[in-house]
């Protein structure tokens, strides 16, 4: 029982992890460049929530629609303003342009909220359900994780396949150039990515500071390189690929916590990424790609 | 014959040492005339250690080309194995001086071999996947170093990874790396001079190797890896050899690093992979492949957070937006564009008062 239920708990940090790396993801695919300012945006989501709910008094439905509105304008505006100047640029460059966003938003959160941990209380308001005569309890905060984690995989996988916006997507992916000559807007397409992305961190940020109650401004930046690991893991540009890798990161991260050491469960997590590189360099669900002379 | 005339390379290495040492003369002027504040001298070593890191990373993203995200693991195992060479050492080598000495060799050759170890497996992927792998192995080290408990007494070494408790020391025995609490009481030996030192011999073995056969041959496979690999280069080879020599020159400074200390431990902040992040930010400010600009983009971005110490909580803040600006100003192509085009009218006004 104990292994199901560590098991379970696994597939909900998984989940969070996979919702982030969807972001990651598909702006890789997308634009190109690792947003390495994307664990920073869970942040601001967190503490978007945080001020609506805790401070305001808002019910926790219109706190969250708050952070995906706040975090959607913050990515729209991150892209505007620092990556789209650098399109073209060496992926270097935008890399650390990338960094130089996380560190602004990590210090402006520290100056307007100060370094202190705020203790988050969950807006989660599913009870706990008790199976097998109540030696297998699994919390509000689970459920609705995992719940909308499924729910985001098949709304954004539907959104790509069958909507204009998402074809456009798929096509700036593949090559950039011929997008651009058979009439699709390349920048508005990277927006929305942008946008997309941006939200799902929002929605993330909730869940994730909802499970794991303490909010500091430095609370997305393990979660976000644990998300790019878990894109990286089931191949960067793929979305359900990003899914597999974020759901199997939770739960080898939640066993080896259980089982092996708490203290080593990075090292190990980590340790299995390298092996899956080496045996597929390019992820699990990642697309070869020959180098032509 | 052309001896006479300098090789241009040669003439900018000698620039760059003399520019190093020009610094050094003024410096030591400074300290002797007691018109540095205390804050500037505890930053001296710090700045030599970033300087080699600086240097020694623009070996892999510079010349070899491929982005590594793991050289703060590197210098951690540097640091780690120098200061447990001279905690061991104390009785058989009582000169702290020449302990430090071996140390800093010990601390490049295990960095070094780690390289090595670590380079077999990474060196195969490519771009942004070698990137995470780098980052991954950083993050590996700094935790396994965490949980590593060594200890020493009559009968020898012992080692652990669960507790103190778990060495089962004899009478006497001390503990040496005591997990998450690190190594304590390691001599502080490093000095500017000795940094210093240090740097000069850094330059001076990364740029013979850049200016070398061996140097042109990594960056042929930086430019193009089929047509290297088409005239009979050894890719994984030279590869290899980059990374390690960038790796153990990382651990040097660690040992640096580890000597300006009294207490080691391998914290996100000093060994992790932010750390990694700053020493790349050093090195892509300074320009790609330009180790004159390693250099001085280290000084002056170790010291930009201090001199506006003044503003305080501000400090971060403006150090990001710095950052973000002058990559915009760098290499957007649209600034790039706008300065090729400041430059040709200020040319062509200048011709004409000549005229």
């Amino acid at each position: 029982m104990t292994f199901i239920s560590y098991l379970i708990n696994g597939i909900s940090l998984g989940s969070v992890y996979a919702i982030i790396a969807l972001g990651y993801t598909m702006v890789y695919g997308i634009a190109k460049m690792l947003n390495f300012a994307h664990g920073d945006i869970i942040m601001v989501g967190g503490f978007a929530v945080f001020l609506s709910v805790n401070s305001l008094g808002l019910p926790p439905l219109v706190g969250v629609l708050i952070a995906v509105i706040v975090c959607t304008a913050l990515g729209v505006t991150i892209e505007r303003v620092a990556y789209r100047s650098l399109r073209g640029a060496s992926p270097l460059a935008v890399l650390i342009t990338a960094i130089g966003v996380s560190y602004l938003l990590q210090n402006l959160a520290l100056l307007l909220f100060g370094a202190n941990t705020k203790s988050f209380s969950s807006v989660v308001t599913v009870p706990a359900i008790k199976l097998a005569e109540g030696q297998l309890t699994i919390s509000g905060e689970t459920i609705v994780t995992i719940l909308s984690c499924v729910v985001i995989m098949i709304g954004l996988t539907t959104f790509i396949r069958k909507t204009k916006a998402g074809q456009a997507m798929l096509a700036v992916s593949e090559d950039r150039g011929a997008a651009t000559l058979m009439g699709i807007n390349v920048n508005g397409t990277i927006a929305l990515t942008f946008a997309i992305g941006s939200a799902l961190a929002a929605v993330a940020g909730v869940l994730l500071c909802s499970a794991y109650p303490s909010l500091t401004p430095y609370t997305g930046a393990m979660p976000g390189i644990k998300a790019f690991v878990a894109a990286v893991f089931g191949g960067i540009g793929s979305i359900p690929g990003a899914m597999i890798g974020g759901i199997l990161l939770g739960i080898i991260e939640n066993l080896s916590k259980a089982y092996i050491s708490s203290q080593m469960a990075d090292a190990i997590v980590f340790g299995v990424l390298i092996i899956v590189l080496l045996v597929r360099p390019t992820g699990i669900l990642g697309k070869k790609i020959h180098e032509k002379v | 014959m052309d001896n006479k005339k300098m090789k241009k390379t040669t003439k900018s290495s000698i620039i760059t040492y003399a520019m190093v040492i020009a610094v050094y003369i003024i410096v030591e002027i400074m300290l002797k005339t007691g018109s540095m504040s205390s804050l500037m001298q505890g930053l001296l070593v710090p700045i030599c250690v970033y300087i080699i890191l600086a240097v020694s990373l623009n070996l892999t993203v510079g010349i070899l080309g491929e982005l590594s995200l793991g050289h703060a693991g590197f210098m951690c195992v540097g640091a780690f194995s120098g200061a447990f060479f001279t905690k061991v050492m104390a009785e058989i080598i009582p000169n702290v001086g020449v302990r430090l000495f071996f140390a800093i060799l010990v601390g490049a050759a295990v960095a070094g071999l780690f390289g090595i170890i670590i380079g077999i497996p990474v060196l195969r992927l490519k771009g942004d996947y070698l990137a995470i792998v780098t980052l991954a192995f950083g993050e590996i080290i700094k935790n396994i170093v965490n949980v590593l408990y060594v200890g020493k007494d009559s009968v020898g070494l012992h080692l652990s990874t669960k507790d103190a408790v778990a060495l089962k020391l004899a009478e006497g025995g001390e503990v040496i790396i005591n997990g998450a609490q690190g190594i304590t009481g390691t001599p502080h030996a490093s000095t500017f001079t000795l940094g210093i030192i240090l740097i000069l011999v850094t330059l001076f073995i990364i740029m013979n190797l850049v200016n070398s056969r061996t140097g042109r041959a990594i960056m042929a496979i930086r430019d193009n890896l089929i047509a290297a690999e088409s005239v009979g280069i050894n890719i994984t080879q030279y590869k290899l050899l980059a990374f390690a020599i960038s790796a153990a020159l990382a651990g040097v400074a660690g040992v640096l690093y580890a000597h300006n200390l009294s207490t080691l431990t391998a914290l996100p902040k000093n060994f992790g992979y932010n750390m990694s992040i700053m020493i790349l930010v050093f090195v892509v400010l300074g320009g790609i492949g330009n180790i004159k600009g390693s250099i001085i983009s280290a000084v002056i971005l170790t010291l930009l957070p201090e001199l506006l110490r003044g503003l305080n909580n501000y400090r971060m803040l403006i150090y990001a937006i710095v950052l973000i600006a002058m990559m915009i100003f760098n290499s957007s192509p649209k600034a790039i564009e706008l300065r090729m085009r400041l430059v040709e009218k200020f040319c062509i006004r200048k011709k004409k008062g000549a005229a």
